[in-house]
């Protein structure tokens, strides 16, 4: 699936779901729910996804290739067989900076016509 | 966690399995954390919320993937496309016109307040087996007085009149009604008032209401028509009113109403049988419970007047019901043919989409191996079949909303409607709904066969593909197109077999070559015959002269156009019970009458221009009347009293067909136009020309209209008719049955016949290695010929006797349309079957000819 992949700026803007969890998935692999955790605590508990949200994100993710599931899984004792992991993809990881490359340069804007003001 | 589960199935299954587990794992760690009831409330609305809106984008995210796969499909494939479109539009679009139609006349609620409770009465004659007469302004009356079963009754009735004044003269038909009528039936006007009470008073002002139509040709719309004084028939009437453009009553002919108004002397004659009553029943009260009271208070009249009212009773029916049964039936006719080739398309399409179910089975099968659910690949499917029946079903909703205007032509119902039904949301939540069963009705079981079991199987499976199964399926559905396909024709034949019976029938006058007119003089300008008589005698002398004119008359009524108009006869020494008076129909003619109709006259003479007021008062009679009367015996000098005065027969002359082709025709009278008394009713004065004429007929209405014109500045002119088309308009609505489902018909065996050749064709691509092999070991071309020719004949023979056995069943419910021809006519039975077999031949031919050139070396090779 790696070739043929469209240039990751055609995806932008992403959803606000699909750019969490590439930004939780960045950092380790995780199952649904330490997906739905690590987001509302990352915007301390602003953002709760939902379970439909979450898995609808996720289907269309995969399709875009911008996550796999990985058969990676902790020992058995901390799992559950329901779980299934995810990982992102350099595919997704590229898509991620665009996506934060291009909010960036809008704060940038934001900024420059004086309606963001530093640390804002 | 059971209900959570049970929630997931808002969304589609292969999400469901995808993810479902999980959502289920995810929403029992979050249900562990919500420790009270408030957070498990919270927990639960979110949850609701998030199914909602999450399961419909999944759906929608599915369709537009669906939509996008299937129209990629369709554009690779684009002849199968437009086949399945055009086949689909053909099949919605006749239901939808059909379902129109019987809506339109049989089903929607009628234009007025509490319209299921109005109901119109009629007298019915026990004797003369008439069911729907008029009423005299004395029994209805009385019938009004002595009914409790309506919450209100009002009568009307219709009369043509001259509109003069400012413009061409008019002649419009004229609903008169009296003050109730327009509060029974609820309408408001568009501008002004309608009658009040006291309006239908003898002593009132004239006043009168303007149908939309009359305002909008007449007066420009204009607004400030009311209070204008308009002249009708050379009475000065104040329009007080306009009715909305959707209004019609009692029929759509009627373009002004004047209040009905019955002087003292009116009440006098209770032969004189003009009106028509409108009631509307009291809640509560049955259409039975009001009949059988109505039946009683008529028998009570009847013997208070013997003479004139015996065998009278009532017939009280729904304003809904009121038009003939015929047309009931032609409709549910029209409705179950349009629903059979509906059948027949779907079923033909069911056989495309499965032949080409068939060939995808590949593709399918790559697609289930890559991991989509069988629920998925089936949706994809129907998606597609959706997809080209929503494209049918626009383009039948055009072809539906172009053939009303001919539909309509098929039941002429003088129903107060509008004539041709209108295509709004009723219709297209119709034709919606038709859409989507025909998508369903013909994806579904392709799309079900292919997606069995995602097979491996047919990943592994050659050109040879298919299965006895499937074919057998296939080979039920063309019998089933075959069989339908025949009932259409037969019924077909039937009716044509109808059209020439009524076509055969001979009128009674030669109708070639005469042109009609109306003149109808009002009155009470022309209420003096002596006056009628110079207008005639002007107008025919010159009308005479005219190249080519070879004769001219003037007569109360053309024949089919003017049935009614008859008259009790009696004959002294015969028939003494005065109730069981026969009648005859009652004409004044112009001499020259039976030379321009060429109604043969049998015996003695015409009348004449001697034949005056003060001479004898004679009368020319019909065969039939000699018969009835004098059986055997030479009628010429014989006595009859007939319309108030005593008779003598003068001529004899052939019968004509009064009522029409179809009907059961009175006996003629024809009196001198000399011998109408002064302000007899003006129902009966001469008011039709017609004219005998070598070429064109036509030709001379300009000349004879001016002829008119000089002869009365006022007088307007309308009606003018070529006499055969008069007779030709007969068979007109028999004629257009024939053409509507001709269509039907045609396009169930072109849809049969291509549903053979599919199958067929299908069948020998599979076949082809067994035809090579066939011939290979020795078979001949001729052999192979047959062999598929057979199969086709063997499908034709059992959809054929499967069809004529229904055809037969239709034919016993149209009866009423056939004009007694039998249901088991063999012509129409011979030529259906003959055209079936010659459709089967058709269909098979090029398969079998494809069949037929396999070659074994090439055939054998191909695996």
């Amino acid at each position: 699936m790696s070739d043929g992949l469209p240039d990751p700026a055609a995806l932008l803007p992403l959803p606000p779901a699909t750019l969490h969890i590439l930004l939780s998935l960045a950092e380790e692999d995780r199952h649904g729910y330490a997906i739905i955790q690590n987001v509302a605590s990352r915007t301390n508990g602003e953002l709760k996804l939902s379970a439909g949200t979450l898995y609808r994100s996720i289907q269309r993710m995969l399709e875009h290739g911008l996550i796999v599931e990985t058969r990676d899984r902790p020992a058995p004792d901390e799992d559950d067989p329901r779980r299934r992991y995810y990982r992102i993809t350099p595919y997704g990881t590229a898509v991620a900076r665009a996506e934060a490359r291009r909010l960036t340069q809008l704060v940038r804007l934001a900024r420059e016509s004086g309606l963001a003001t530093e640390g804002a | 966690m059971r209900l959570y589960r049970f929630l997931l199935h808002a969304y589609p299954a292969s999400f469901r399995g995808e993810y479902g587990e999980e959502m289920c794992a995810v929403f029992e760690q979050r249900r562990r954390e919500a420790t009270n009831f408030l957070l498990l409330l919270g927990l639960w609305i979110d949850v609701l919320i998030d199914i909602a809106r999450n399961a419909t984008r999944v759906h929608i995210d599915i369709l537009r993937q669906d939509l996008r796969y299937a129209s990629r499909m369709l554009r690779r494939t684009p002849g199968f496309a437009l086949t399945v479109v055009i086949v689909s539009a053909l099949g919605i679009g006749a239901t939808t016109a059909a379902f129109t139609m019987v809506d339109h006349v049989l089903i929607r609620p009628l234009p007025f307040a509490d319209s299921d409770r109005l109901v119109q009465l009629y007298q019915n004659n026990s004797l003369r087996d008439a069911k729907f007469w008029e009423l005299s302004p004395a029994n209805y009356r009385d019938w009004k007085s002595a009914a409790t079963s309506f919450a209100g009754m009002g009568c009307f009735t219709e009369l043509l009149v001259n509109v003069t004044g400012r413009g061409e003269p008019l002649s419009v038909s004229n609903g008169q009604v009296s003050a109730e009528i327009f509060p029974l039936l609820g309408r408001q006007p568009l501008l002004g008032r309608y009658f009040s009470a006291g309006e239908d008073r003898e002593t009132a002002p004239a006043t009168l209401l303007l149908s939309y139509r009359l305002w909008q040709t007449r007066f420009g719309g204009d607004t400030s028509v009311l209070g204008r004084k308009i002249l009708l028939d050379g009475i000065p009437h104040t329009v007080i009113g306009v009715m909305p453009a959707s209004f019609y009553f009692p029929d759509r002919d009627v373009q002004l109403w004047t209040a009905l108004r019955f002087g003292p002397d009116e009440y006098a004659d209770r032969e004189n049988t003009y009106i028509y009553p409108l009631a509307k029943l009291r809640r509560g009260v049955s259409l039975t419970a009001a009949q059988s009271e109505m039946s009683l208070i008529a028998a009570r009249l009847a013997r208070a007047y013997p003479k004139e009212l015996a065998h009278v009773g009532a017939t009280v029916l729904f304003m809904r019901d009121n038009f003939p049964n015929r047309a009931r039936t032609m409709l549910m006719a029209l409705l179950a043919a349009a629903g059979c080739v509906l059948l027949i398309a779907c079923t033909n399409l069911t056989n495309l989409m499965l032949a080409r179910a068939m060939a995808r089975r590949k593709e399918l099968a790559v697609r289930a191996a890559m991991g989509a659910g069988r629920e998925r690949l089936v949706r994809q499917m129907l998606t597609e079949s959706l997809l080209l029946a929503l494209a049918g079903g626009a383009l039948g909703v055009l072809i539906a909303a172009s053939a009303l205007p001919l539909l309509v032509r098929l039941v002429p119902v003088g129903l107060p409607i509008a004539e041709i039904p209108p295509v709004d949301a009723r219709v297209l939540v119709f034709a919606a709904l038709t859409t989507l069963a025909t998508g369903v009705g013909f994806g579904v079981l392709p799309a079900l066969r292919a997606c069995r079991g995602g097979d491996a199987a047919a990943l592994r499976e050659t050109s040879r593909g298919g299965g006895g199964r499937r074919e057998r399926m296939r080979s039920w559905l063309v019998v089933a197109e075959i069989g339908g396909s025949v009932v259409l024709v037969v019924c077909c034949g039937l009716l044509m077999h109808a059209l020439w019976r009524v076509q055969a029938v001979d009128p009674g006058f030669r109708a070639g070559g005469v042109l009609a007119m109306r003149s109808a003089l009002p009155q009470p300008k022309y209420e003096k015959t002596a006056t009628r008589i110079q207008f005639y005698d002007r107008v025919l002398s010159q009308a005479r002269q005219l190249p080519g004119v070879t004769g001219a008359a003037y007569v109360t009524g053309l024949p089919m156009v003017f049935g009614g108009g008859v008259q009790p006869v009696e004959v002294a020494g015969q028939a003494a019970d005065l109730a069981n008076r026969q009648t005859a129909s009652l004409r004044y003619v112009t001499p020259g009458y039976f030379s321009v109709m060429s109604i043969p006259l049998l015996q003695g003479r015409d009348v004449a221009d001697l034949d005056t007021a003060r001479s004898q008062w004679v009368a020319v009679v019909s065969e039939s009347f000699v018969h009835r009367y004098w059986p055997g015996q030479n009628p010429i000098g014989r006595h009859f009293n007939f319309a108030l005065a005593d008779r003598t027969v003068v001529g004899v002359v052939g019968d004509i067909r009064v009522r029409g082709l179809e009907r059961s025709n009175e006996p003629q009278v024809y009196i001198p136009c000399k011998q109408v008394p002064d302000g007899w009713i003006i129902f009966y004065t001469p008011k039709d020309l017609v004219v005998r004429a070598t070429g064109d007929p036509m030709a001379l209405a300009p000349a004879l209209r001016r002829i008119i014109h000089e002869a009365d500045p006022e007088q307007p002119v309308t009606d003018v008719q070529l006499l055969s088309d008069i007779v030709d308009a007969q068979t007109a609505t028999r004629s257009v049955q024939l053409w509507v489902l001709g269509a039907f018909a045609a396009i169930a065996f072109l849809l049969a016949g291509i549903g053979i050749h599919g199958l067929l064709a299908f069948a020998v691509s599979t076949r082809t290695q067994e035809i090579g092999v066939r011939v290979a070991l020795g078979a001949r071309r001729g052999d192979i010929l047959s062999m598929i020719v057979r199969e086709g004949a063997m499908l034709a023979a059992v959809g054929i006797c499967g069809g004529a056995a229904l055809a037969f069943a239709a034919g016993l419910q149209i009866r009423a349309l056939l004009a007694g021809v039998p249901p088991a006519d063999a012509p129409a039975f011979a030529a259906a079957i003959l055209l079936a077999l010659l459709m089967t031949v058709a269909g098979s031919l090029v398969p079998a000819l494809r069949a037929m050139r396999v070659d074994p070396a090439v055939a054998i090779r191909v695996e």
